[in-house]
């Protein structure tokens, strides 16, 4: 079987400042990996390389097979930013924004059709936001916006959803929704790389943890345990550590 | 009114409708990206490509759509780099293209009064040619910016996930570009470069302080375009003023009167809560209906 993402030897650099160094990783269908690691450490840069949003320094990216640079069936990934962008403050709904999510099914000229409105209506019901569709999104909570993010991601009807920092500032009833609607995208076969710093309510969903330390990747295994219990003495250290403990990685919660 | 039976008058009045409508259904993108003043920008470049046809005889409209095209190309591929360096590249293009035009207008035949009539727009310069292009070129503007709403609101919204989905981001800009500099130049008959800017871009601040959506703003804002172009037209030909500067500043004054009113509305609101809902005023909603067509 074709792994879903396949990083061999990244490297990223931003203006000659390496981020990333020699980073592989390697995603299989029905896998729910979470990239962890401190502020900075460059968690971020790696998906964001893994989707071609920056420019690989060395290395390959590999998509459902087929290499980034080649790769068009961009209906088949999911991806949701870590906040909606402000824009210039002319006012969208919900509705429309999740709408957007249909755009790589259904290409930029052909009119959003039946199908199109039913996509749009199950992501709304799956993220618990189908009421607030005809509302503006500025009048939305974080968690909401973010929320409705998620929606966008999951009306194109993705086999792979990429997601950064999720459960970032979003308060716990958007996280029970988030956790609901990604179980419920679990469930239809779905695949799941996401960028988090703590896990909260989506930790059972994790199927396995990869943690960024310092441009390079650290521990690829079981999803280690919280600082809370690393300062516990009875605490027995069952996961590969770093070379340095990823400094305030685990205290957000 | 029987001002609109001389034909050069009736001209400058269905030009100045078809920018109207044209103009706010571009800017809507441009705002929403924080680009409202790259129209001014284009229409500086715009005025080189005027001097240039004049100076070479050639039609000047023609010659300056050319010009804001390679000007607005070269100015998204900068945008597009990302460069810190790109706000200067920005002034550069700008001044170099205000000073080019006024210094190639200057060198030719013309009057200094024509290049008040490129600059701030004119009743009497539209010719039967100019309406004929305005009308082909506002209409494609138009069919393109409504046909391709989704995929470009996609890209204004959020580009990075755009670049994800797939889209051809780079191909929306350039068309967003291009089309700015088209807008700016077949508006330069009617409404003249160093104005056309404020209405893709006053229309749609007035439109989104009552509307909730994308979509709504957009027709809020293309019926107030279409309602300041007409009503411009008419108050210029009426009063014998600049028409570029009565559309601008009836542009204005609606956003002024939209912005009052919505304050008084909330204000009202606050005042009247425990009573329960307030009796909506009897505002004037966008008064598209109110243009004086003669």
């Amino acid at each position: 079987m074709t792994p879903v993402i396949q990083v061999a030897h990244a490297a990223v650099g931003y203006d000659s400042r390496p981020v990333l160094r020699d980073v592989s990783l390697t995603v299989t269908a029905g896998e729910v990996v979470a990239v962890l690691g401190a502020n900075g450490s460059g968690k971020s840069t790696l998906i964001r390389a893994v989707l071609g949003l920056v420019p690989l320094g060395a290395g390959s990216v590999t998509l459902f097979g087929t290499p980034q640079r080649r790769f068009r069936q961009w209906h088949r990934i999911g991806y949701v930013p870590q906040r909606l962008g402000a824009g210039g403050g002319v006012p969208a709904t919900v509705g429309e924004v999740v709408a957007s999510g249909r755009l790589a099914r259904r290409g930029v000229l052909r009119p959003p059709g039946r199908a199109d409105r039913e996509a749009v209506a199950a992501a709304l019901r799956a993220v618990g936001l189908a009421d607030r569709a005809d509302d503006p999104v500025a009048t939305l909570s974080g968690g909401q916006q973010q929320r409705t993010l998620i929606a966008r991601a999951l009306a194109g009807q993705p086999e792979l959803l990429v997601l950064d920092e999720p459960t970032a500032g979003v308060d716990s009833a958007s996280q029970e929704a988030f956790a609901a609607a990604l179980r419920g995208f679990l469930d239809g076969g779905g695949t799941v790389l996401l960028v988090a710093h703590e896990l909260g309510p989506l930790r059972p969903l994790i199927s396995r943890a990869v943690v960024v330390h310092q441009g390079g990747i650290c521990h690829d295994g079981a999803v280690p345990e919280p600082a809370g219990h690393h300062a516990d003495p009875d605490h027995e250290h069952v996961h590969p550590h770093c070379d340095e403990e990823p400094a305030g990685l685990w205290r957000s919660i | 009114m029987d001002l609109f039976q001389y034909d050069f008058m009736l001209r400058a009045l269905v030009g100045a409708l078809v920018i109207g409508l044209a103009a706010p259904a571009l800017g809507i993108y441009l705002v929403q990206r924080r680009l409202a003043l790259i129209g001014d920008g284009i229409g500086h470049v715009a005025l080189t490509g005027v001097g240039a046809g004049l100076l070479l005889n050639r039609s000047p409209v023609l010659v300056a759509v050319l010009a804001a095209t390679l000007g607005a190309i070269v100015i998204e591929l900068v945008r597009a780099r990302g460069r810190t360096s790109g706000d200067l590249a920005l002034a550069l293009l700008f001044y170099g293209g205000i000073a080019g035009g006024v210094m190639l207008v200057g060198l030719s035949d013309a009057s200094s009064a024509s290049l008040n009539a490129y600059l701030f727009g004119s009743l009497i310069t539209t010719s039967a040619a100019d309406l004929v292009t305005i009308l082909v070129l506002g209409l494609v503007i138009l069919v393109a910016m409504l046909a391709l709403r989704p995929a470009l609101f996609a890209v204004c919204h959020d580009e990075e996930y755009a670049r994800v989905s797939g889209l051809p981001v780079r191909a929306l800009n350039l068309l967003l570009a291009v089309a700015t500099a088209v807008t700016v130049t077949i508006a330069m008959r009617a409404v003249g470069v160093l104005l056309i800017s404020a209405l893709m871009v006053v229309p749609v601040a007035t439109a989104q302080q009552v509307t909730r959506g994308f979509r709504s703003t957009m027709a809020a804002a293309m019926a107030l375009g279409l309602f300041a172009a007409g009503a411009g037209i008419w108050v210029a030909a009426t009063a014998d003023t600049a028409p570029g500067a009565s559309v601008v500043l009836l542009a204005i004054a609606s956003f002024l009167v939209v912005a009052l009113v919505t304050a008084g509305r909330r204000a009202l609101r606050r005042w009247s809560r425990p009573v329960g809902p307030p009796v909506a005023e009897p505002v004037a909603d966008p008064p598209e209906h109110e243009v004086v067509l003669g």
